[in-house]
Parts: C-alpha cells; sequence; structure tokens
C-alpha cells in the first residue's frame, strides 16, 4: 500500500498532505468493506449468529459478507475456545490471508482462555497470532460486540495497530456494571451507534 | 435393581468375582484384569443380562492405591432395562503395566471409548487394532489425566509470540479480567430488572 500511495502523490507540491488524506480516504473505505473469516469453535458462535442476523444486523456496519477462503478475507472473527490441537490451523489461516488483515477476538475464551487453564486449551489467541480488538464476555452481548466492531473500524480509519479492549459499560448514574438493559436503553444506545456512524463516516 | 445380576455372576464366576456393591441403587462389581474379557461376554450372551450397550468405558486414577488404575464400564440392557457396572484395577505405581483386554470384540462401541482411556491414562488395551491418541495430538507427551500431570503443563504445537511478539502486541489486561459482560450482576441491588 505505502508504494500505491507514494507514486500517486509525489506529482503534488504537498506530498505530506496528500499522503494522509489519501490513507484516511483508504482507510475509511476499508472499514466499511470488511470481508470476515468466521473461525466459529465454539459457544460463541451462537452469539455470533445472532450478531450476523437482522436482530442485530451486522449488516449496517459494511461488514455482512462472510468468506469462507482466508484468501478473500481481511478480518478474522475468532469466535470460540482454541484448542492445542487447533492452533496450527488457525495459524495457518490467518498466515493465508492478504494483507491488510485484522483479527477480532470474540469472547473470554479466545481473549485469554477463560477457564479452561489446562493443557488443552491455548490460553489466548495472541499467544499464537496479533489480536487488534478484544470483546470479552462468555459469551458477550450484541451491544459488547457492536462496540468491538466500531472500535476496529475506528482503528482502521486512523491506521492504529495497537491492540484494544471492549470495557465493561458503567452506568454513570449510579456508577455500576449495566449488563441489562431496557428497550428504551437499547434505542438509546442504537441512536448513539447511528450517530457514531453517521459522525465516522461523514 | 441389578442385584440379581450381581448373584448370578457370583454364581458363575464365584471368588473370581473380587467384589459386589451397591449404592444408591447403581451396581457395581470388582474382576481380575484376567477376567475382564469372558465377564463382559457372559454379560452380553447370558439370557438374564443381555447387556447389549456399552455405554461408557473409561479410567480412573488413584495414585495412592496399587494397582493404580480403574478401567470401568456402564453397561445397559435395553431390553431388560438393567444397567451394570464393571470395574478392574490394573497398573503398577509408575503407571506402567497398565493392560487389560480389549472389549473390541464384545462391542465395537468399545473403539474410542479405549482409545481415549489410552490417551487420557496411559492404560494399554491388548487386542485393540488401533490404540492410537484420540483428543490429544501424536506429539503429546505422557498422559493428561494421570494425577501426576503437572496441571500448569502444556505442549504447544505452534511456538508462542510471548517474548518475540509481532509488534508487540498482547492483551492490554490481566487475567482477572476476563468476563466483564458476563450475567453475574443478576439481579444484584441496584441492577435493572429483566425484561
Amino acid at each position: 500500500m505505502g508504494d500505491l500511495t507514494r507514486t500517486h502523490v509525489v506529482e503534488g507540491s504537498e506530498q505530506g498532505f496528500a499522503t494522509t488524506r489519501f490513507q484516511d480516504l483508504l482507510g475509511w473505505a476499508r472499514k466499511y468493506s470488511l470481508f470476515q473469516y468466521p473461525f466459529v469453535t465454539a459457544c460463541c458462535g451462537m452469539e455470533f449468529m445472532s450478531f450476523a442476523s437482522p436482530r442485530f444486523d451486522m449488516a449496517r456496519f459494511g461488514a455482512e459478507a462472510p468468506r469462507f477462503s482466508p484468501r478473500q478475507a481481511d478480518l478474522l472473527w475468532v469466535v470460540g475456545t482454541i484448542s492445542q490441537r487447533q492452533a496450527p490451523v488457525l495459524r495457518r489461516v490467518w498466515e493465508q490471508m492478504t494483507e491488510p488483515k485484522w483479527v477480532l477476538a470474540f469472547g473470554t475464551c479466545a481473549s485469554c482462555g477463560g477457564f479452561y487453564d489446562n493443557y488443552a486449551t491455548v490460553a489466548g489467541i495472541d499467544k499464537i497470532i496479533p489480536v487488534d480488538v478484544y470483546v470479552p464476555g462468555c459469551p458477550p452481548r450484541p451491544e459488547a460486540v457492536i462496540d468491538g466492531l466500531l472500535l476496529l473500524q475506528d482503528k482502521i480509519a486512523t491506521g492504529d495497530r495497537t491492540p484494544g479492549i471492549i470495557k465493561p459499560r458503567v452506568d454513570p448514574k449510579q456508577g455500576q456494571l449495566v449488563t441489562l438493559r431496557t428497550p428504551a436503553d437499547l434505542e438509546e444506545s442504537h441512536a448513539a451507534l447511528e450517530a457514531k456512524v453517521k459522525r465516522l463516516g461523514g | 435393581m441389578s442385584k440379581a445380576l450381581q448373584q448370578k455372576l457370583t454364581a458363575r464366576f464365584g471368588a473370581r468375582i473380587l467384589a459386589a456393591t451397591s449404592q444408591h441403587g447403581d451396581e457395581a462389581v470388582v474382576v481380575a484384569p484376567a477376567d475382564w474379557r469372558e465377564v463382559h461376554l457372559f454379560l452380553r450372551d447370558d439370557p438374564s443380562s443381555q447387556m447389549q450397550m456399552l455405554i461408557d468405558l473409561c479410567g480412573v486414577d488413584y495414585p495412592d492405591r496399587e494397582p493404580r488404575f480403574e478401567v470401568v464400564t456402564h453397561l445397559y440392557s435395553l431390553t431388560k432395562k438393567h444397567r451394570l457396572r464393571v470395574k478392574t484395577a490394573v497398573g503398577d505405581a509408575d503407571g506402567d503395566d497398565a493392560v487389560v483386554d480389549s472389549l473390541l470384540s464384545v462391542w465395537r462401541s468399545a473403539d474410542w471409548m479405549e482409545r481415549e482411556a489410552f490417551d487420557m491414562f496411559g492404560v494399554r488395551f491388548a487386542g485393540h487394532p488401533d490404540l492410537r491418541r484420540i483428543l490429544t495430538y501424536p506429539e503429546f507427551e505422557g498422559h493428561p489425566l494421570r494425577k501426576d500431570y503437572p496441571a500448569a503443563r502444556t505442549q504447544p504445537l505452534v511456538p508462542y509470540r510471548e517474548g518475540a511478539g509481532v509488534q508487540g502486541k498482547l492483551a492490554p489486561f490481566g487475567a482477572d479480567e476476563g468476563m466483564p459482560f458476563g450475567r453475574q450482576t443478576h439481579g444484584a441491588p441496584g441492577s435493572p430488572e429483566v425484561n
């Protein structure tokens, strides 16, 4: 990608400025065109299905097309427990993906192994492949997954490759964890999300 | 429920039935490894027993006992609707010499169960045609469900990234921060009501 940007802007007088703008444009285009490879191994897969289907509707974020060949995908969803026996497969799938590629660890097992602290389980896929966004939860609530996807889109847009984690929501009024929502809460958070999407997209 | 069956076995095999116990309605008999296959064959074929189904076959490790391992089968009769548990003890303190006859020729379903018991405990089944590991991988050393297998020992097939990590990316959270979106605040004071 670096070569492409350089050849395109050398003609101009303000090289640095033009490069930044082009990267912004590229990041903006990329973040709404995520082709994903769902590496689904365990119960979190049910939550992933609900997130992908119309109720929570992953398609709103330009990420509706799953690819079942890693060569056509740029976002790897690791959904579920990864056993030691499966680790070489996951590693190979990640290696086969074309650059640029991102990895999202879906659920506690993929993030850190969860309660599987034993001979059979990899304690977090970051021991094998680099992870961009961690979404903990057992399984994560759909809001958390949406947060994770939006966080990843932010990172793609800004070119930030440091890992991010979805932290628990804190209710500003009570200072407590909010894990259960009323329909009004959901509408509010959807409105906030849509506003965020609009801001980031526009 | 299977007391009559226990008596029948004792009448047929005599002192070769080492023990017959009953706990909470579950009957069990203990036999020597040498009688393992013969007793199961009898239980399958005898008209009063008719154990058509091998529910489970597994190993148990008792590190303080000698012999160290137990091999346990759970049997069920589809026609008689009764159950029986059969046990035998094999292996020395180091876990060697744990050999018992394979039940593969009695029930085909014993195949994978015996492979699992071999994989997890290192109990070998004489006469099994394909006694390979089934759950762990061929490179695995030792038998993970033995009590002397270190609880924290893993045998990664892919070298871990720690240290030489790509772009230095490691989890930005501690081991105790895994489940913030779990449902543990259900009904806690101050948490919103469930809809």
